[in-house]
């Protein structure tokens, strides 16, 4: 299964990433509207961590065995079996957030604007390529078959 | 005669005939095979070089003069007595042809070393004392100028299509073991006389056709031995080369060729390990050598008469044997018309060098 | 008495309609130019500290800033200009030599720019190079006067010679143009393993310059030329060894008769380590070597080198072009080295005083011409190579460089362009944003050295092609037979003395 890998020796901090991912999952698509103007603000799926001059964007790994699955009440988390990643239905999701309690990464975010869910990195499902790792300046993150 | 004027760039065509066994013949079969090309020239250059002409002054060697005036002959023939022994001196013979218009005076000279002369030049060889004798003729005395300068051997050239040459200094009256001819299309103001092919130095004549892209390169790369490139001319570069590499260097004419038209460094690593050695080697110290752009030469001397196309063989250059007689020119229609059925007729490939050489009788 | 501020080189425009405040500017710039106000939620910009780097313009997601050059708040003077003003400021307040990067930026001529190409035309075809055979593979050394062979039997066939001179060792380059001598230290180790990677693919070399060779770097030995520079930082058995060919450094043409200089803030751990001075300390190299004060000392460091060595390796000189240079190469090859590199007027720097920079040494174009005329009058070319440098900008500069006379070029600034530069000329600060010229972790890890050899790569290749496309014009198939193929020439808009020196004709001139 093709997944984001991380370089953090490339990751500069510029948080690019995070940008592009919040416009990729806004209604309109456009950066400045979604920005300025849109009600709820969407909000980004990956997180750049820093810490000195270390630095590096994280998102939901898809893990094999995620115990957020296994969390989730209502079934809202699931598994696409065609790309084998972990996605959300939004519409199920209920904002009980106990897969963030039990996220050992700690990459899915309360979405409180709004109605109240979680939020986690989807792979952008329809792109071709994720958007951040698109748009990455550095190439800190690609997108590649796991070995 | 303004000799410093434009490169000359030009299209023609050259043949040449040799018996490799060195039995002599007559003019008339180059004159004839070479005015079959006639549209291959514009009447602006024609001439050839003949070898064994002069049997009864083999050892000496050869002037071949022109001389625009009268003072230019007497400074040169000062300039000769003072350097050599004059052994015997005339006029070259000539009968009128209403195509040849404003002949220089054409005065051949048989020369001899003087020892004293021979004695102060000590670090040169005889050959090479004759080379500077030449080179000052030609670039301090105004109006004269040395078509040939060989033993046993002559260039006939001027302003005019070859055949008409040939028929102006009564070529069909000379026998030679080789024969070499050309005819100039040249692109730029009128042709001088002494800028017609063949270019002749030592023993060496020259016929070319062709323009060399490398010619700012090698004239330069020749100034580095010693070779001063007076006369703009593509020929000259190309004897010069000729000099350095096969008298003064030693090499033979196919590793010459291999360095004029070298072959692409592709091919070179699809050799075998010594060859392509050979090959790479070559290259990287005689680079400056390599002759770009398209030509085919025929490059002769006393024993050898070699033809060459460029490494993309961008110039036609056909070849047959028959017999005795080997025959290299720009077209098979010229070979035919004077040996109308070879042995052999083949293309040569580019920067395939076809040599004649004179079997030991 | 009032200090008057520096009037700021550049202004900063933030279309605030565009700016969606993600803060990318304000976490980039390492100069601290933008900052963000949590309480109005904007980001405003303080131009004064701008250097002109352009790398938040070009990170911006929007596209809402444009950095301008400020005009000068002073009257128009065309003689006490803006810059002279501000340079005498500073030295007033400082008392001290005032520092650059990159090469002389002043509007002295750019003899390139007065030169034109030739093509062939029915007399002549031109070669296409897209169907054609077009070599530019290039050997940089020593070439010998002749080629002895011998004739193994009597047959004249070529398979039957046996070649008796063996040729002194050579740098093969498959394309005419080499990455120059750049430190580490100058630039960060992302940008020379970058270098690296991108000589190794595409068949040539880069120079260490004078930092001494980082251990990372070692398994680019192949490709790889050592300096020897008057300050011998890490040089040792190692370093020799480790190369294909080796560098000594006399002069650069940034800054002729004065030695490198890394100012203390990017001498890190790791550069201390490699060049094996301490920490934080200038790396000042004297002027000259100190074992070198004459040309016979010269030669003796040439050989001492090629002993070491083993005679396996080219040797060579860099120098500076300045007024004397045809005698001193002249000299150079002499003394025994393989090949001479000619840095002239525009050759860049990480650092060096301004003055020395903008007014020191002549163009590399009438250097090449003068340098490879005299080698030739004294017959004595084929002993060495000439490498041209400083300020070579386009695949047109080199056709014409080697047309002048050089066998290959070395290109500086245009490699760090290509990994992003925009020539801001601060790369003495050590804050280069784009990850080059800084050994700050925060800023290094900015150039993924990745991107940079596949930029870099691309650069040699676009190059390689156009140089192929204008040979084939020209109606030549083999680079050797442009160099020093002054015929190829001709000279647009220059005096008579120029087109002497150069050796080319005015162009409206045939053959």
């Amino acid at each position: 299964m093709k997944k984001i890998i991380i370089r953090e020796e490339y990751c500069m901090g510029c948080r690019l990433c995070e940008v592009h991912c919040l416009v990729q999952h806004s209604k309109t698509k456009n950066i400045i509207k979604a920005y300025k103007g849109e009600y709820p603000k969407p909000i980004p799926r990956i997180i750049v961590e820093e810490k000195g001059y270390v630095s590096f964007a994280l998102q939901c790994r898809h893990c094999e065995d995620g115990p957020c699955l296994e969390a989730c009440i209502t079934g809202a988390m699931y598994r696409d079996k065609k790309t084998g990643a972990i996605l959300l239905n939004e519409d199920k999701c209920i904002g009980c957030w106990m897969c963030i309690m039990v996220c050992p990464f700690g990459v899915i975010s309360r979405n409180g604007e709004g109605k109240k869910i979680a939020s986690k990195c989807d792979l952008c499902m329809g792109e071709k390529v994720p958007i951040c790792v698109k748009n990455c300046p550095n190439e800190a993150i690609v997108y590649e078959e796991k070995k | 005669m303004d000799r410093f004027h434009e490169k000359e760039i030009s299209g023609c065509g050259i043949l040449g005939i040799m018996d490799q066994k060195g039995k002599r013949f007559s003019g008339g079969d180059i004159v004839a095979g070479i005015a079959s090309m006639r549209e291959r020239a514009n009447g602006l250059g024609g001439g050839f070089a003949a070898y064994g002409i002069y049997p009864e002054h083999k050892r000496d060697w050869c002037f071949h003069m022109m001389f625009e005036n009268k003072s230019a002959m007497v400074q040169t023939e000062e300039y000769l007595r003072e350097n050599y022994k004059i052994v015997k001196d005339g006029i070259i013979p000539t009968r009128e042809d209403r195509s040849i218009k404003y002949r220089p005076l054409l005065w051949r000279y048989f020369l001899q070393h003087k020892e004293e002369k021979t004695k102060l030049h000590y670090d040169l060889t005889e050959k090479d004392f004759v080379i500077k004798t030449v080179m000052e003729i030609n670039t301090k005395i105004p109006g004269a100028f040395v078509a040939s300068s060989g033993r046993n051997m002559g260039v006939f050239k001027g302003v005019g299509y070859p055949e008409d040459i040939g028929r102006f200094y009564k070529l069909e009256e000379y026998e030679a073991y080789i024969w070499t001819a050309h005819g100039r299309f040249p692109t730029n103001t009128v042709g001088w006389w002494g800028g017609a092919h063949p270019f002749g130095l030592l023993d060496w004549s020259v016929v070319h056709n062709g323009e060399i892209s490398s010619y700012g390169i090698n004239k330069r790369f020749l100034l580095n031995y010693g070779y001063v490139c007076a006369f703009f001319t593509d020929t000259e570069v190309m004897t010069y080369l000729f000099d350095l590499l096969v008298r003064k260097h030693g090499l033979s004419f196919e590793v010459v060729a291999d360095i004029l038209a070298a072959p692409f460094w592709d091919d070179i690593e699809r050799q075998p390990q010594g060859r392509g050695e050979l090959l790479r080697t070559l290259r990287i110290a005689y680079g400056s050598a390599l002759v770009n752009g398209p030509f085919s030469v025929i490059v002769a001397n006393s024993s050898t008469m070699v033809g060459l196309n460029d490494r993309i063989k961008l110039r036609p250059l056909v070849a047959a044997t028959s017999e005795n007689r080997l025959y290299i020119a720009s077209e098979e229609s010229a070979i035919r018309e004077v040996c109308p059925r070879p042995n052999r007729v083949w293309m040569p490939k580019a920067g395939e060098p076809v040599i004649g050489r004179l079997i030991e009788v | 008495m009032a200090k008057r501020p520096l009037p700021t080189e550049f202004i900063i425009e933030r279309d605030e309609e565009k700016c969606i405040a993600c803060q990318a500017c304000v976490r980039m710039c390492s100069n601290d130019v933008h900052s963000y106000d949590p309480e109005t939620d904007t980001v405003s910009s303080d131009s004064a500290k701008c250097v002109g780097c352009h790398f938040c313009e070009t990170l911006c997601p929007t596209g809402a800033l444009v950095i301008r050059r400020n005009p000068s708040e002073f009257k128009l003077n065309a003689n006490w200009n803006a810059e002279v003003i501000k340079n005498i400021t500073r030295q007033a307040e400082t008392g001290g030599m005032l520092l650059t990067g990159m090469g002389c930026d002043k509007p002295y001529p750019i003899y390139w720019d007065y030169i034109l190409l030739n093509a062939s035309q029915v007399t002549n075809p031109s070669i296409d190079p897209l169907r054609e055979p077009m070599e530019l593979r290039t050997y940089i050394g020593r070439k010998p006067d002749k080629i002895e062979i011998q004739i193994t039997n009597s047959k004249s066939q070529i398979s039957n010679y046996k070649l008796q001179t063996s040729i002194p060792p050579q740098l093969k380059l498959e394309t005419p143009i080499l990455f120059s001598a750049m430190s580490y230290g100058s630039i960060s180790l992302n940008a020379c393993k970058s270098l690296a990677k991108a000589a190794r693919e595409v068949g040539t070399f880069y120079n260490t310059g004078e930092g001494g060779l980082h251990r990372e770097l070692y398994k680019y030995s192949a490709n790889t030329i050592v300096q020897v520079a008057s300050g011998r930082f890490g040089v040792h058995r190692e370093y020799l060894e480790a190369a294909a060919a080796i560098e000594i450094k006399i002069g650069q043409g940034a800054k002729p008769g004065i030695g490198g200089h890394l100012p203390g803030e990017k001498v890190s751990e790791e550069i201390s380590q490699t060049r094996m001075i301490p920490v934080g300390t200038d790396a000042l190299s004297p002027a000259p070597h100190h074992d070198i004060y004459s040309i016979e000392d010269l030669r003796q460091l040439i050989f001492a080198l090629k002993e070491a060595t083993r005679y396996k390796k080219p040797v060579g000189v860099k120098i500076s072009a300045v007024h004397n240079v045809a005698p001193i190469a002249s000299g150079i090859v002499r003394a025994g080295a393989d090949f001479v590199a000619i840095d002239g007027l525009r050759g860049g720097t990480g650092a060096a005083p301004t003055v020395v920079r903008d007014n020191v040494g002549i163009p590399t174009e009438l250097a090449i011409a003068v340098v490879d005329q005299r080698l030739r009058e004294e017959g004595i070319r084929n002993q060495a190579s000439l490498i041209a440098a400083g300020g070579i900008r386009s695949s047109s500069d080199v056709i014409k460089a080697i047309a002048l006379g050089a066998d290959a070029v070395y290109i500086g600034t245009a490699s760090l362009v290509a990994m992003g530069c925009s020539l801001c000329q601060r790369c003495y600060t050590g804050k280069c944003n784009w990850g080059i010229a800084t050994q700050d972790p925060y800023l290094t890890k900015r150039l993924n050295p990745d991107i940079g050899t596949r930029r870099l790569v691309n650069l040699l290749r676009a190059w390689s092609l156009e140089i192929k496309e204008m040979l084939g014009g020209m109606g030549i198939n083999a680079i050797e037979s442009l160099r020093g193929n002054r015929e190829q020439l001709r000279g647009v808009g220059l005096s008579d003395t120029d087109l002497k020196l150069l050796g080319i004709k005015p162009a409206g001139e045939a053959w």
